[in-house]
């Protein structure tokens, strides 16, 4: 019994690998593609591999997105970065400084990590352009903070959770207030934490599309916004496309290929599952 | 007195981002619902009180009838289509094979990619054009010798929008795998153990031990699956652009508002997706908060 599952293991290679076709299908394209020269491109033969790396595609689409890659990054760095100080603080204090109301203030906080965004929108705009933010990318870096604090919060609480009382108990009999146990006992410790929530803060505020699309403005769109606009429009080819999907998607796909098993944990957390 | 101080001072801590939740959630939600039961058609602000014409105007309206439509057969074959997936792969995952962190990995990375990158690619993988225009996943088929499954993809009439589900599950069903994984890694080996001893085989372990194990994970997955089928907006957008066949609420909610000013409307299309998701979300978080303070 035992014997024959064990010869047949190699059979489970074969959905296995059937999936990872699946799964690999759309970078497949995007990369042969994106490597053909421009007199290689043709629909017929997008399942062909180049023959020969070119790099045509990627010079056109970078000329094309240059500007609005350049203003993700510059959106993208300071959201994830405020956004996952504030969730230490307030994990820090809800996991380790509980206070009367801070049961029902940690599920409000988190509700705020479900809600769909087209409840907020219209108020989102109309309070952007009340306080000169509309249109720049100050205002979306703004709306990515704020809407980042729930998921970033609940990670930090959760991790904190499990740092064991006598840590910080210790600590104040050192005479450690609250912000001193914070700085010399939980933030050395935090780097797990904080990689966790800067990669999630990073790709989810570099893949948004809706905030960006309603709040800046054409010279200030992130790349995901111009890459759309871009596929829409019928003046640039599709494999011009393909390779400019691809630049758009590699900073978040290097920081999966890199930092993978940190994002897993992001994810879980995104899950309630700590 | 220490305590005392130190508790206005943790409250301090936490207290901006309180207020910036509150503002930006709950005053928000309640300016909307606001705008939502108002006349305001038009670039200038009108709270004119209309009541619920909105709501009735939306029900009335053969466009949101169809978003409705849309947006349950997305959500069902979305659903259904990532769990079956998902949990497939984790069970196979989990038989203890060599290059399970590989693979395990190469499901997972749609996820760390935008729905905009998504829909931009399967856009020309489910190009529908046939016969010498022929490319992207019909052609494959063709070349292949599959020509059963060539066919007109989102485009389909009526149930074109079951096919932009195909890189909903493409983006997601990694994600699910890694959900099921968790729960079977957090299985007990002696309970598989034991059935062994008692006679049990493979198949009946998963059936009667595993998958009754795994109801809470996919309970969890169906909620944040759900929940991302009814937000679904940047992925249609990207694969076919504006149109009505494949409208949902959060596409019209956009055009109406931003392209129609229409606010009064576009507000009531928030105020009923944040409702059907809240339906989904507050018994969850109650659930899940509450099993968390009893371990």
């Amino acid at each position: 019994m035992r014997a024959r599952s064990r010869s047949n293991k190699w059979l489970i290679y074969i959905p296995l690998t059937l999936a990872a076709f699946f799964y690999l299908i759309p970078m497949y394209v995007m990369l042969v593609t994106g490597f053909k020269g421009f007199e290689e491109v043709s629909l017929k033969t997008m399942w062909d591999l180049p023959k020969g790396i070119r790099f045509d595609n990627f010079v056109a689409a970078y000329e094309a997105l240059a500007p609005y890659l350049w203003n993700s990054f510059n959106m993208v760095l300071p959201a994830a970065i405020i956004s996952s100080i504030l969730g230490s603080l307030n994990g820090y204090v809800l996991a380790k400084w509980k206070f009367k109301g801070s049961e029902i203030i940690f599920p409000a906080i988190l509700f705020g990590m479900f809600i769909p965004y087209q409840s907020i929108l219209i108020p989102l705009v109309e309070f952007m352009r009340e306080i000169n933010l509309y249109g720049g990318l100050p205002g979306l870096v703004l709306a990515h903070i704020i809407y980042g604090i729930p998921i970033t919060t609940l990670t930090f609480r959760n991790y904190y959770a499990t740092i064991p009382k006598e840590l910080i108990e210790a600590s104040r009999i050192d005479g450690c207030g609250i912000l001193s146990s914070y700085w010399h006992i939980l933030l050395p410790i935090s780097a797990p934490a904080f990689v966790v929530v800067i990669i999630w803060q990073f790709t989810s505020a570099w893949n948004d599309f809706l905030f960006a699309v309603v709040l800046t403005s054409p010279s200030n769109w992130p790349v995901t916004v111009a890459l759309n606009n871009m596929a829409g429009s019928q003046i640039i080819a599709w494999n011009v496309q393909m390779a400019g999907s691809f630049m758009a998607a590699l900073p978040t796909l290097l920081v999966y290929i890199f930092l993978g098993r940190y994002f897993l944990r992001g994810l879980m957390a995104g899950a309630l599952k700590g | 007195m220490r305590i005392k101080r130190e508790t206005l001072l943790s409250v301090a801590l936490v207290t901006p981002s309180i207020i910036a939740i509150a503002i930006f959630v709950y005053g928000f939600i309640g300016w909307t619902a606001r705008v939502s039961l108002s006349k305001w058609k038009g670039l200038l602000p009108d709270y004119t009180w209309v009541g619920l014409d909105n709501f009735k105007g939306l029900f009335q309206d053969p466009r949101f009838h169809i978003d409705i439509r849309n947006t349950l057969i997305f959500t069902v074959i979305f659903v259904i289509g990532s769990l079956i997936i998902g949990l497939g792969l984790a069970i196979l995952l989990d038989q203890n094979i060599k290059g399970e962190g590989f693979f395990r990995s190469l499901y997972l990375f749609p996820m760390a990619i935008s729905f905009i990158v998504t829909g931009v690619v399967w856009r020309w993988l489910m190009n529908p054009a046939m016969g010498s225009r022929m490319s992207g996943l019909n052609l494959l088929f063709d070349t292949l010798g599959l020509d059963f499954l060539i066919n007109k993809w989102y485009t389909t009439p009526t149930w074109g929008i079951a096919f932009i589900a195909i890189p909903a599950i493409w983006q997601m069903s990694g994600y699910t795998m890694a959900l099921y994984l968790g729960g079977l890694r957090g299985i007990p080996v002696e309970l598989r153990e034991a059935a062994q001893v008692d006679g049990a085989n493979e198949v009946q372990i998963y059936r009667f031990i595993i998958l009754p194990l795994l109801r809470p994970i996919t309970l969890s997955a169906m909620i944040i699956l759900g929940h991302i089928s009814l937000k679904v907006f940047d992925l249609i957008v990207a694969v076919a652009g504006k149109q009505l066949p494949l409208d949902v609420p959060a596409i019209y909610m956009w055009q109406v508002t931003f392209d129609g000013y229409f606010f009064g409307r576009g507000a009531a299309i928030g105020i009923l997706l944040l409702l059907s998701v809240a339906v989904l979300i507050i018994p969850y978080l109650i659930y899940t908060l509450r099993t968390e303070a009893e371990v």
